[in-house]
């Protein structure tokens, strides 16, 4: 859409911009670029000399045969074997360019396609919050494959440049009469194809756009069937997917027409050049001028070069496509925030302490989500060994302390330190080692479970199995076909919520970690389940600090201390009785859940 | 789309077309005419060659000498023939695309209905995605393989037989050495072909297994760090890259030596052309300008048969994504709208809500064998529940208790017995009278992605700003309302994903409460929620079944408690029915069910009261 709308000053900046991406490919391989304009410029003159070696033999084997009557034997072996030998020389020029155009085309993908997964293991959790999986997807795929786009048919682009160089050469020598014919439809030819591809880019985007559309109404509706089946809303859906449906249709019949009348347009225009050199041809021929050989080289050669003078037309258009795949590319790999690593360790096997002080951390607005819901003064200490619930309702903020005590982010303002140590100053890795975390989403990896347990560390299956015990998850995992080996996730077997959720925590207590974080990490587990979890992590004697987010009042049962937090600061601390006595709003938060709990 | 290239048999392809075209009548109106249109574009590609000979023959190489007026004469000819090609070529795309395009939008919608009516869509999520490429990416195969391959197939056909054809007027002995010199390209072609679609299919199953790793590597973004796997996690992905690079070069260098072996055929069709062209020339049985002509002619000839090899294999893509999106409308919906029979169906008797179900049996279809069923999950369920009564029904999973709810909503048909609402049998009722009198809130309402205001208008189209803000007072949720940060007007996000699970429902319940149902059937959520959310809801739950008659699948005990009836399932029977105080005091499957919730609920606080002693 962009290019129907863009000045003509924008559009010459744009290819320009899109000769610059080119360009850079060919600086990350120039060697395979080599290899296919090698071979398209072997293809451009062995286009030419086929089109030669059919006017000599016309000349030197049928004219002479016909008038001497009796076979030239010597000419026509000649003649055979130069028209086989140029068309596998053309062959071999076909496969260098597309051997060559291939390997180059996908090995700069999957350069830039590595490049931009490695920037996002780089770049903070804060900045995967602000987009969406979709968008991340499409920057390491679509994005770069537009990108990329054009330089595969480069090679052959500039393969043609030989081939009408040495055309012109022949042609200027030759006869000027046929020259002139050629100055005429040639580049007639050419502002037809780039007037046909620009006039048929903004439809083709909105179609692209429409089907998208299309698609997401199916899947929107799809998703909610239960919905629609049960508010009768089957024929307002109905209506709603087939005015989609017929904007992609419209848009789809617009670029049709175009296309029909492009088309046959370029298809005729060669011909009809052909005619034109073969009635001034002819007369070039009665005066002398030029051989029957001649004639029929140059009609040859302009039967041939119809197809190749329209990819000019198509590798111009697509070059704003490169460019705008870049410039969404180059927003991934430009980006420099980043959570500087410490260095210091925080070594030891004994239960972490934890201090945490007047933290404070908004979230930036962003897109349609609502800005704001962050931290104001957050203070609050764990000593080794204890646990500690963080108390309170949904948009309090409790979920923003997990993420900074892990250090997914940093506060705008305070400090998390552990055993005294600013997680700043604590090297990633040894932070990892030491902190377990279990989120409220249960993220599972499209591998095995011991795979999703070990996260690839070296734990034997012993330890594996004891993790799993302690999450409750020995009994199903070992009712799974394979076992620890059975391969769950996204698409493996399908895992109840509770189930993900279980074998997530034993990802974290396998680990033995110093400091375990529970951010509402039994949420979809049965409360009979949770209660065995719970009375297991009290009697492991894990070397554990915890901290633990969660509504069930027997999972804030099991806390040393509670920590309330409102709006964002902490709003009252100590024992659950305390609590209840001293601060009516957590009386309420709680009371309200042990109503339905336990009447 | 894994499995895309299941084996397409000729006659399998065949019905599937038949079926296609009379399915679609748009697709054959005028389609002679197009046709017709096809043959005369087609004539623009041999009037070249043709030209050539006679000018040749006729003009140039005569004992008169060259004869400018008899090859300007010719050549006019030509460009006329070329010109009303041109316009035929115009007219037979356009005729074609109009065609095509209503006709795939026509099938899209249609589909889109009939996934609606059937059962799967809602049963079953993993097969959502699949239903989402019925209408979208299998009806786009055919549209772009009708625009492109569909023409360029015609038109490449045409002109192999055309040019076969001229060749044979000019020299039959000349046509029988093309066309023996050519005939083997087509093996070969095929022979790539197949390799190639391999090839392909590996492409994008490694597209595939790249994509899977990267969406992983971003989703999991919190875990990768939290646990400090960026490197490994890297490791991962570029194994995928690095694979589908692989993949792609193969694929590359394949479709690089078939697109090359055209040529070669070409040069020793031609050169073989010659020799026996020059053997018979001298023997006077061709002309020079017919020779000519024949050079042109073998490229008219080896151009279709590499199209031809390519747009077959587009052509299998194509009619396998037919075949697709047909048996889709083919597979009959579970439960048909009464209001399409022949009677128009009835509609509920007026008054408040009374449901019976009289010897009810239900068993699911065995999945891909539609009319198999399998065990009974539901057996000989008699019961009647009054008008304005509040019913709770529980029972273990499995259980047969939502399957109770499904048949009352009609999401399905008994397969013995009938339901009855106020004494009108259900399968008669009109689908308008059921979803305007019976609502049903599903346990994770899935909201669209539009304002609270939109999703709350799906119930009914002209509420008003003031009648929404007044039902979500009316349900004692105008404190929440008001907390959002544009009230009404806040956006829920995709499936409302900015909302929580219980928010969302908070939204379902608003907009049952506006579609004012005289039954309202409830699937309570299993997991746990915020307490103030929880509050919330029950208030909400309160204000909503207040006057109506309401049935809840309960997954708690306090719904159990507060209703005026339990009805306990057990092993697909409806074991026992009362009020909670009875059956709580009687042996059965309800007191054990009972014993059972309430040891869990209690449990837990008993653990952590323990450990903090032995601390």
């Amino acid at each position: 859409m962009a290019a129907t709308t863009t000045r003509p000053a924008d559009r010459a900046g744009i290819v320009r911009r899109g000769f610059r991406v080119l360009g850079m490919g060919i600086r990350l391989q120039p060697r395979s670029f080599a290899v296919a304009v090698g071979g398209a410029a072997l293809y451009g003159a062995m286009t030419v000399a086929s089109a030669v070696v059919l006017g000599r033999v016309t000349d030197g084997v049928i004219v002479a045969a016909f008038a001497a009557g009796e076979v030239p034997r010597a000419a026509l072996a000649a003649g055979s074997a130069a028209i086989v030998g140029v068309a596998v020389a053309k062959a071999l020029g076909i496969i260098l360019r597309r051997t060559g155009a291939t390997y180059m085309q996908a090995r700069l993908e999957a350069l830039f396609r590595r490049r931009v997964t490695e920037q996002y293991q780089r770049l903070p959790l804060a900045w995967h919050q602000r987009r969406s999986t979709g968008s991340l997807l499409s920057n390491a795929n679509a994005d770069v494959e537009s990108m990329w786009w054009p330089i595969a048919p480069l090679p052959f682009a500039l393969g043609v440049l030989v081939m009408l160089a040495i055309t012109g050469a022949a042609l200027v020598t030759t006869d000027l009469a046929l020259t002139g014919v050629a100055l005429l439809v040639g580049p007639a030819l050419g502002v037809l194809n780039w007037r046909y591809n620009r006039r048929i880019k903004g439809p083709a985007t909105r179609a692209q756009q429409l089907r998208a559309d299309v698609s997401g109404v199916a899947h929107e509706s799809f998703d909610a069937a239960l919905v629609v089946k049960t508010l009768g809303r089957e024929r307002a859906e109905t209506a709603r997917f087939r005015r989609e449906s017929e904007r992609l249709r419209d848009e789809l019949v617009q670029m049709g027409r175009i296309r029909a009348l492009y088309e046959p347009l370029l298809d005729a225009l060669p011909h009809a050049g052909v005619l034109l050199i073969v009635v001034v041809g002819s007369w070039r021929v009665a005066t002398g001028a030029l051989s029957a050989g001649e004639l029929v080289t140059f009609a040859y050669l302009f039967t041939l070069l119809a197809f190749p003078l329209r990819l000019f037309g198509f590798l111009l258009s697509e070059l704003p496509r490169a460019v705008v795949g870049w410039d969404r590319v180059r927003t991934v790999l430009d980006a420099d925030e980043a959570l500087p690593d410490g260095e210091g360790g925080i070594d030891g096997d004994h239960p972490a302490r934890v201090d945490v002080l007047s933290l404070a951390f908004t979230y930036p607005a962003q897109g349609r989500a609502p800005a704001g819901r962050g931290l104001r003064d957050v203070t609050f200490s764990a000593a080794p060994g204890r646990t500690i619930a963080l108390v309170g309702a949904t948009g309090a903020g409790k979920s923003t302390v997990a993420n900074l005590l892990v250090r997914l982010a940093d506060p705008d303002a305070g400090t998390v330190a552990i055993d005294r140590r600013d997680v700043r100053g604590v090297a990633r890795a040894a932070l990892a080692q030491h902190v377990g975390v279990v989120f409220q989403q249960s993220f599972l990896f499209d591998a095995s479970v011991r795979d999703n347990v070990t996260l690839g560390e070296p734990y034997d299956d012993d330890a594996v199995a004891a993790a799993l015990r302690l999450a409750q998850a020995w009994d199903f995992v070992s009712a799974l076909p394979e076992g620890l080996d059975t391969v769950v996730g996204e698409r493996g077997t399908s895992l109840s919520g509770g189930q993900r959720q279980r074998l997530a925590l034993a990802r974290a207590l396998v680990r033995r970690p110093r400091l375990l974080i529970l951010d509402d990490a039994t949420s979809s587990v049965d409360a009979a389940v949770e209660a065995a979890i719970l009375r297991g992590l009290q009697e492991a004697a894990l070397p554990s600090t915890v901290v633990v987010i969660a509504y069930r009042r027997a999972t804030i049962a099991l806390a040393d201390e509670i920590v309330f937090i409102a709006d964002g600061a902490v709003r009252a601390r100590g024992s659950h009785e305390h609590l209840l006595a001293a601060e009516p709003a957590y009386a309420r938060l709680v009371s309200a859940h042990d109503s339905r709990a336990e009447p | 789309m894994t499995g895309r290239r299941e084996p397409v048999t000729a006659a399998g392809a065949w019905n599937t077309l038949v079926r296609g075209f009379k399915l679609s009548p748009e697709l054959r109106r005028g389609l002679g005419v197009t046709l017709l249109l096809a043959m005369i574009a087609t004539g623009g590609k041999v009037v070249v060659p043709v030209a050539l000979q006679v000018t040749f023959d006729r003009g140039l190489l005569t004992p008169a000498g060259v004869q400018p007026d008899v090859i300007i004469r010719y050549c006019l000819a030509a460009v006329a023939v070329l010109a009303g090609a041109a316009v035929a070529g115009y007219f037979m795309n356009r005729r074609l695309v109009e065609a095509t395009e209503t006709a795939l939008s026509n099938l899209r919608v249609r589909t889109f209905r009939h996934i609606h009516d059937l059962s799967q869509a809602h049963h079953d999520a993993e097969h959502r995605g699949s239903l989402v490429s019925r209408v979208t990416a299998d009806v786009d195969t055919i549209s772009r393989f009708m625009q492109w391959g569909g023409i360029l197939l015609v038109v490449n056909l045409g002109q192999l037989v055309l040019a076969t054809a001229v060749m044979a007027v000019y020299s039959w002995q000349l046509t029988l050495v093309v066309v023996v010199t050519i005939a083997p390209l087509v093996a070969v072609l095929r022979w790539f072909q197949q390799r190639l679609s391999v090839a392909y299919d590996l492409v994008r199953a490694r597209v595939g297994d790249m994509l899977t790793a990267v969406s992983e590597s971003v989703m999991g973004a919190a875990v990768i760090r939290a646990y400090g796997i960026e490197d490994r996690t890297n490791r991962r992905v570029r194994t995928t890259v690095d694979r589908y690079f692989e993949a792609q070069y193969r694929a590359g260098r394949l479709s690089a030596f078939m697109f090359s072996s055209g040529e070669v055929f070409a040069a020793v069709a031609l050169a073989a052309a010659l020799a026996l062209g020059v053997v018979l020339g001298t023997g006077g049985q061709v002309t020079e300008g017919q020779l000519v002509a024949f050079m042109f002619l073998i490229t008219l000839f080896v151009g279709p048969v590499q199209v031809a090899t390519e747009v077959l294999d587009q052509a299998q893509t194509a009619i396998a994504g037919w075949r697709r999106v047909l048996d889709v409308l083919d597979t009959p919906a579970d439960v048909a709208d009464p209001a399409l029979r022949a009677d128009g169906g009835r509609d509920i008797p007026p008054g408040p809500l009374g449901v019976r179900f009289e010897g009810v049996r239900f068993a699911y279809p065995v999945r891909g064998r539609p009319h198999e069923r399998g065990p009974a999950v539901l057996r000989d369920v008699s019961v009647t529940i009054a008008p304005q009564s509040r019913v709770a029904v529980v029972g273990e999973t499995g259980s047969g208790k939502s399957t109770f709810a499904k048949l009352l909503t009609r999401l399905a048909d008994p397969t013995q017995g009938t339901i009855r609402l106020n004494g009108a049998a259900l399968s008669d009722v009109r689908f308008d009278s059921l979803r305007e009198r019976v609502i049903m809130v599903p346990q994770d309402d899935v909201l669209f992605d539009t304002t609270i205001l939109g999703n709350a208008r799906l119930a009914r189209a002209d509420l008003s700003r003031e009648q929404a803000q007044l039902a979500f007072t009316e349900l004692g949720l105008r404190d929440w309302l008001d907390a959002l940060p544009e009230g009404l007007d806040t956006p829920v996000g995709e499936r409302g994903e900015h909302l929580s699970v219980g928010e969302r429902q908070l939204v379902a319940l608003a907009r049952a409460y506006v579609a004012n149902p005289d039954l309202l059937v409830l699937d309570e959520a299993t997991s746990a929620v915020d307490p103030a959310t929880e509050v919330r809801l029950q208030r909400a739950l309160e204000g909503l079944t207040r006057g109506r008659t309401a049935l809840a699948i309960a997954h708690r005990l306090s719904t159990a408690e507060a209703a005026d009836e339990v009805l306990v399932f057990d092993q697909g029977r409806l074991v026992q029915r009362g009020h909670h105080r009875d059956l709580v005091a009687r042996p059965g499957v309800y007191r054990d069910l009972h014993a059972s919730w309430s040891a869990r609920q209690t449990a837990p606080a008993q653990v952590g009261a323990q450990a903090h002693v032995a601390r």
